[in-house]
């Protein structure tokens, strides 16, 4: 239908919804822009203790002093490198197990109490481990991330896989396809919703992994400007890095929902 | 008779083994499907009309027994028998041009010239326009007829149906039943209907078959003779034929149903 003939009605409603969705926007935005500016005006009034809260505009000019010295992208940086390689690392090995599971009933019966023992295991508490095996660089890092995500992955793809239409294998089946067409032309496909999914989570886990490896370690990225900026008392660097961590993970999450109109237009 | 046999099956029985014990769901089935010709099966539910239709496929081993399609011992290689089920089972991330040639593209057959006849199958059955559409913006009925494109493009010896209609509403479902039924009358396919509705029974096909509650057998073959009005048989007109309602309350009575 194009614009030109639609009624007084309709059109009282398309401007009520944009109204509301302008509504939603908007709040959100006050709510930041508020707390924000309560935050600086209680450090400003001394109100509050900015030794233990810091406030807006330090967090700012410190923020610009990182830039300028050019540190800041550095630590970043090297982060952002180890959660997209744990990330990707993680994901493609563990689709490849549940791949792997998927082919053979046997070995997903066997190992079906590994999985569960492992995915209620916090992964964070091998990190240490991992570091003393790997090494404490960025190697160890990864490896760190990637055990956080591998798990998850290999349990909502396996889901995912094995909770194909029976109906739909039947089909193809009369067609006289081979294991392998089915999981190319069938399975695969049909797990591309629970993959979404799945890199969603895994943005997440990956973080938690690289964060928790960077404490340890303690070389260089947002993770150790946190433990530093903890264990100097400077909790303006702490709260700079955190800032950047929810900026950047909330981009790389975009990235996500952006493949996912891609890959599931239909 | 001098109408050829499509499909023989020899004395199948099936037996279904878990950790609780076993279950007999077939017993001495022998029958026979000729050339042309739809054959209704209608049975209790959960009398094993799905699994009789699984060993015709070739799907599922019998425990004794034999199905000969054409001649031959049916075997994952060289089965040539179209399946629809209850959902039309289209893959929602192909358009329907994609769907339809999907058994084609398994079997490695996928050509122009099969590309062609695909695109022409659908124009004749009305869903030309719809040739890159993708099924979620299609209607039941719609998906329904797409399903059985896909399956006439493998020209298969036979067809089985397994209830392809229950999923439809009831208006879609008189409509579609009566399309697909003057469409395997028009391409003189063989098919094998399983369904619940024992009108739908009636008034597609040529002979029926009653089964038995499990473990399932042949209770009775009945051959269905309507004299249509009009001349021309189309599945939705032969339900006013004079003797739609006696068949009807002989099929009933046999399946002697007890809720």
């Amino acid at each position: 239908m194009s614009n030109n003939n639609i009624s007084k009605e309709h059109e009282n409603y398309l401007i009520n919804i944009k109204r509301k969705n302008r509504n939603i926007l908007l709040t959100q935005i006050s709510i930041f822009i508020v707390g924000l500016c309560l935050w600086e005006i209680a450090a400003q009034f001394k109100w509050i203790d900015t030794f233990l809260t810091s406030y807006p505009t330090q967090i700012w000019k410190l923020f610009l002093s990182y830039i300028k010295k050019g540190n800041l992208f550095y630590h970043v940086g090297i982060s952002v490198f180890e959660t997209v390689v744990g990330f990707l690392v993680g994901t493609l090995l563990g689709m490849g197990i549940a791949v792997l599971l998927w082919w053979s009933e046997f070995w997903a019966k066997v190992m079906d109490p590994y999985l569960v023992m492992l995915n209620s295991l916090p992964k964070t508490a091998l990190a240490p481990i991992i570091i003393i095996w790997v090494g404490a660089g960025y190697s160890g890092i990864i490896v760190t991330a990637i055990t956080v995500s591998i798990v998850v992955t290999i349990m909502n793809m396996y889901i995912s896989f094995t909770s194909v239409d029976e109906d739909l294998i039947r089909l193809v089946n009369t067609f006289g396809s081979t294991k392998l067409q089915i999981l190319q032309k069938i399975v695969l496909p049909s797990s591309i919703p629970s993959l979404i999914s799945t890199l969603k989570i895994n943005i997440g886990l990956s973080w938690v992994g690289v964060i928790v490896g960077e404490f340890l370690v303690s070389k260089a990225g947002i993770g150790y400007l946190i433990v530093y900026g903890g264990q100097v008392f400077k909790l303006d660097i702490v709260m700079m890095s955190v800032f950047i961590l929810i900026l950047i993970s909330a981009l790389m999450y975009k990235v996500i929902a952006i493949l996912e109109n891609k890959f599931t237009r239909w | 008779m001098e109408k050829k046999i499509i499909v023989e099956i020899n004395n199948i029985g099936m037996i279904y083994h878990s950790l609780t014990g076993e279950t007999e769901a077939i017993k001495d089935i022998n029958l026979s499907i000729f050339e042309g010709e739809i054959l209704g099966i209608v049975g209790p539910s959960g009398c094993g009309k799905s699994t009789l239709l699984s060993i015709i496929a070739g799907l599922l081993e019998p425990s004794s027994g034999t199905v000969l399609i054409n001649g031959h011992k049916v075997s994952k290689s060289n089965r040539n028998i179209g399946y629809m089920f209850q959902k039309d089972q289209l893959l929602e991330w192909r358009n329907i041009l994609q769907n339809v040639v999907l058994g084609l593209e398994i079997q490695g057959k996928l050509t122009t010239n099969n590309y062609r006849i695909a695109r022409e199958i659908l124009e004749n059955y009305g869903l030309g326009e719809f040739i890159y559409s993708y099924p979620s913006q299609l209607s039941g009925g719609m998906r329904q007829r797409v399903a059985l494109v896909r399956t006439l493009l493998l020209e298969p010896d036979l067809l089985l149906l397994d209830e392809p209609f229950s999923a439809l509403d009831y208006q879609t479902r008189l409509a579609i039943a009566d399309e697909i039924g003057v469409i395997l009358k028009n391409e003189r396919k063989t098919g094998l209907l399983v369904t619940h509705d024992i009108a739908e029974a009636i008034s597609l096909s040529d002979r029926i078959v009653i089964l038995s509650k499990r473990p399932a057998s042949i209770k009775e073959i009945i051959q269905i003779h309507l004299t249509c009005p009009e001349g021309n048989r189309t599945p939705l007109r032969c339900r006013e034929a004079p003797e739609f309602r006696h068949y009807f309350n002989k099929i009933w009575r046999e399946l002697d149903v007890h809720v």
